[in-house]
């Protein structure tokens, strides 16, 4: 490490500079925990304070588990979730590496029709897409905010990872031709650890709207036991009066499985930057 | 027998016609060398033959057999590249090992030969290593090792010494020469370095825009090249050329003589001034312009002090000096 790295002056500038940063970013997680602990009236006396033993309340909890299936909204969330993003790096990995690695007609054309998506917010289609759910008979599944959420999260994914394909060594896929791999070994087993950075990357970017829309599954799913977590939540706010304590209850239990997840993917990004691959 | 044999082989990726007709035949046992300046088409012509690329039109024989449509895998072929190309998932065991798995060999098998393969390129105490834990030079062993296990009919080099340091570089040539020698495969190997070319070389193949220009052993090539690119490609420092009007000949003709033919004397043929000295120990190359502006190169033995700035009388023999016509091709016997 050179001298001006290891300066202690600029240390102390760098490292103040990410806390202030971490603790901005915090805050709000931070007052939405500590308020889902308190009573309803501590929470509007003095929002900032810490749960004491006066104002400490689980009410919140209790309304959340009590009124509704939490745990079955949480279990639909995470399937769409996990389902969504499965389907959005199988296929857009996929698409990229043919629209990397094969040279054929329209190439360049195919391209650039599979990132028009990007361009395009798929919200505009919702009454076809809801027609089209109800004549497939898919309203009020979960597979109709599966199929909506992958075809949303392709044209970024395909855009990214074709970028990210061609950088890998032309050499390294050859040299598993010669050997006898199959097309399908190429992809999973040489290609896609090289490039699991990028699709750490694709993974996090569509996680998040997908676990907190709330849109989709207002419209094509909103029956008791297809609904989202996000959606579920909804029950506590009212036009006139709205259960805070319940509201932030239910904030509070579902930024867990996000962070969860957001642990594993960006262990992924990190180990795939650091592993040696080729030269 | 002919290991490899290319008729009229044709390549072209869209409207750019790489491949222009390419004739060839490799004999058993036999080490080519193709080289050619960046562009040439003489990686793409090492992939059509490895079927990393389909010829537009001709065919690819190896062994006898017409394989235009067999897959790389199928061709009896083992290459190795120029960035090693190592699976990054496996051990150096597992390299060698995946392309007779592939194949289906017995367990035993595949056990003896990447033994023996790592015995002669001295891997053995690296065989549980993985390539981000070998330094350049080994994991260059460990891709030929990985080729070595699979006993082509053909070995196929695509600039494997390119990504080495100068020193290992020499050390690998050695290793491929003796590889060869102990296998006694047939090789082919691409390069744009000609010390690899004419020291490894038993069949060195000229390539430019996508033809053959001349085919022969590096003595021919060096002795008698058939016009003035391969006389110019061929040798280092390259030959020098000069109008042969300036020495009394005709209109239009090239003359063409090696560094090393030129010997500075008082009541030369021409005159020239140097303009630069190199000192490399064993041998001094000199670099003049003539009086007529055309730059000259002389590669003296041994330790001379020559300034910038001298005029220096030159001269040569007319047996040592090779004649081009217009066209670049060799005129003999003018």
């Amino acid at each position: 490490m050179n001298k001006a790295r290891r300066n202690p002056a600029n240390i102390i500038a760098a490292h103040s500079i990410l806390i202030l940063y971490t603790v901005i970013a915090l805050f709000p997680v931070f007052v939405i925990l500590i308020n889902s602990f308190k009573t309803r009236r501590a929470i509007f006396r003095e929002p900032l304070a810490l749960p004491d033993a006066e104002s400490f309340s689980t009410v919140g909890y209790e309304t959340v588990f009590n009124q509704g299936d939490f745990f079955g909204y949480f279990q639909n969330s995470m399937i769409v979730t996990v389902a969504s993003l499965f389907f959005i790096l199988l296929f857009g990995a996929m698409a990229a590496f043919a629209l990397s690695e094969y040279r054929f007609k329209g190439n360049t054309l195919m391209g650039l029709y599979l990132a028009l998506g990007i361009m395009i917010p798929i919200r505009i289609g919702t009454v076809a897409i809801l027609e089209m759910m109800v004549n497939t008979g898919l309203v009020n599944t979960l597979w109709a905010l599966i199929l909506v959420y992958t075809a949303q999260g392709l044209p970024l994914a395909v855009f990214i990872l074709s970028e990210f394909m061609r950088q890998v060594s032309d050499d390294l896929k050859n040299a598993g031709r010669i050997d006898g791999l199959s097309e399908y070994t190429i992809f999973f087993r040489l290609v896609l650890p090289l490039v699991r950075p990028a699709m750490a990357t694709v993974a996090v970017f569509n996680m998040i709207p997908i676990w907190n829309d709330l849109w989709f599954p207002l419209i094509l799913a909103p029956a008791e036991a297809t609904k989202t977590l996000t959606l579920g939540s909804q029950v506590f706010i009212g036009q006139f009066v709205t259960d805070w304590n319940a509201v932030l209850s239910a904030l509070g239990m579902a930024i867990f499985p996000v962070m969860v997840l957001y642990v594993i993917f960006s262990r992924q990004l990190i180990r795939g930057i650091t592993s040696g691959a080729v030269k | 027998m002919t290991a490899l044999s290319l008729k009229t082989v044709n390549k072209s990726f869209g409207s750019v016609h790489v491949l222009k007709d390419i004739d060839l035949e490799v004999e058993d046992g036999e080490f080519v060398v193709f080289v050619g300046p960046s562009g040439c088409g003489k990686s793409t012509l090492l992939r059509v033959i490895a079927g990393l690329e389909d010829a537009t039109s001709g065919t690819v024989e190896i062994a006898g057999e017409e394989v235009n449509t067999v897959p790389p895998a199928k061709r009896g072929i083992a290459m190795v590249f120029q960035s090693y190309a190592l699976y990054p998932h496996l051990t150096v065991r597992g390299n060698m090992a995946l392309g007779l798995k592939q194949e289906g060999q017995p367990k035993q098998v595949i056990e003896e030969r990447v033994a023996e393969a790592a015995r002669m390129l001295s891997l053995g105490e690296y065989l549980d290593r993985r390539p981000s834990e070998l330094s350049g030079g080994q994991r260059q062993r460990v891709a030929i090792g990985r080729a070595v296990v699979r006993q082509p009919k053909l070995f196929l080099f695509d600039e494997p010494l390119s990504n080495l340091d100068a020193a290992l570089r020499m050390n690998t040539r050695v290793e491929i020469a003796r590889l060869h020698r102990t296998l006694a495969a047939s090789m082919i190997y691409v390069t744009h370095d000609q010390i690899e070319a004419m020291t490894l070389a038993d069949k060195i193949v000229v390539l430019r825009d996508g033809r053959v220009e001349q085919v022969g052993s590096p003595m021919e090539l060096y002795n008698n090249p058939a016009n003035r690119f391969v006389a110019g490609f061929i040798g280092s420092p390259a030959m020098n050329f000069l109008p042969a009007e300036m020495v009394g000949g005709a209109k239009g003709q090239m003359i063409g003589i090696r560094p090393e033919y030129l010997r500075i004397t008082d009541q030369g043929r021409f005159q020239a001034t140097v303009t630069h000295v190199e000192n490399l120990g064993g041998d001094t190359n000199v670099l003049a312009t003539t009086d007529d502006g055309h730059p000259v190169t002389l590669r003296l033995f041994g330790q001379h002090s020559i300034r910038p700035d001298k005029i220096i009388g030159l001269d040569y023999d007319d047996a040592e000096s090779y004649l081009f016509g217009e066209d670049g091709e060799r005129v003999t016997a003018a």
